[in-house]
């Protein structure tokens, strides 16, 4: 599975890599931001290589990770979105689910809950 | 100082400590910061805006800030490495942003990490906000937390709605 990572701290992606290669997945894309990861989509749209699953950080320069969902919602309503931020407060979860994440992580998190929410996101989406 | 302020810090700084670096944080007592230069080797910078004002500044001395970092990566980083100050800066926003959500009634934002790498510096905000030090130790060394928050008018404002609607229900 591929998977895109998008997050402004380079030692996060690297954590998340960890994590994913423990699961199998070690076909990776990165992104340091919103801008970077919609360019990187394109890009990928067009050689049918898009990425099956991504991660998506809130606070991010040049443009954040609720932005960048709903950017990617406009045109495309079934890959999986996780948001995995720092934003823990209530209604900040409800408005990343409103704007169309399927799972959300907050961090600190430890490698098991990141794990879990990636398997258990995977399985709804095989589910239908 | 207002415990209400500085409970969240304390707590974030436990539960990202231990979940991300996997070391059991000690707290000390918290004290009044009588000046405003940090004299730490390493430190990570997070701003607060909206209901509140201010920032959350962690220090580190140089070899502490190297375990630290290099623990919560999960491979060895030194004070020269690429990645140390993003590692530092993202403990930061985790501590930040963990004891944001504690203050689930108010709308605070905050900002992306800054690293400051260097001794004797002053983070220039407010004068009058009061500048609380939170003393850390774990088997890493010391971690300094100080926190300098101002709740804004606006929530001043909300305060007295909610009491106004308190007392009318």
């Amino acid at each position: 599975m591929r998977v895109m990572l998008v997050d402004d701290s380079r030692t996060i992606r690297n954590i998340q890599k960890n994590v994913l290669a423990q699961l199998g997945h070690t076909d990776i894309l990165e992104a340091g931001d919103g801008v970077e990861a919609l360019a990187l989509l394109e890009k990928t749209a067009s050689d049918s290589s898009k990425p099956e699953l991504i991660l998506i950080d809130w606070n991010m320069p040049n443009m954040d990770g609720i932005t960048l969902v709903r950017k990617i919602r406009e045109t495309d309503k079934v890959t999986p979105l996780i948001m995995c931020t720092t934003e823990a407060q209530k209604d900040r979860v409800i408005e990343a689910i409103k704007a169309g994440v399927n799972n959300y992580v907050v961090k600190p998190f430890n490698v098991e809950s990141l794990a879990e929410k990636i398997d258990q996101t995977m399985a709804k989406v095989a589910a239908g | 100082m207002d415990v209400r302020l500085i409970n969240p810090f304390v707590q974030s700084v436990k539960r990202v400590f231990e979940t991300m670096v996997h070391v059991k944080m000690n707290v000390g007592k918290p004290f009044l910061k009588g000046d405003r230069v940090c004299s730490a080797d390493v430190s990570g910078i997070i701003g607060f805006s909206g209901d509140a004002a201010g920032c959350v500044v962690l220090s580190f001395a140089n070899d502490v800030a190297c375990k630290a970092a290099s623990q919560f990566a999960c491979t060895e980083i030194d004070g020269n490495h690429p990645d140390f100050a993003d590692a530092i800066g993202e403990l930061a926003n985790m501590v930040a942003g963990n004891a944001k959500k504690e203050f689930a009634d108010l709308n605070i934002q905050i900002s992306l990490p800054s690293v400051v790498i260097g001794k004797q510096f002053v983070v220039s905000n407010s004068n009058t906000t009061p500048r609380i030090v939170i003393p850390c130790t774990c088997e890493l060394g010391e971690i300094i937390v100080e926190v300098a928050m101002e709740l804004g008018t606006i929530n001043e404002e909300r305060k007295a709605a909610t009491a106004v609607a308190g007392a009318n229900s």
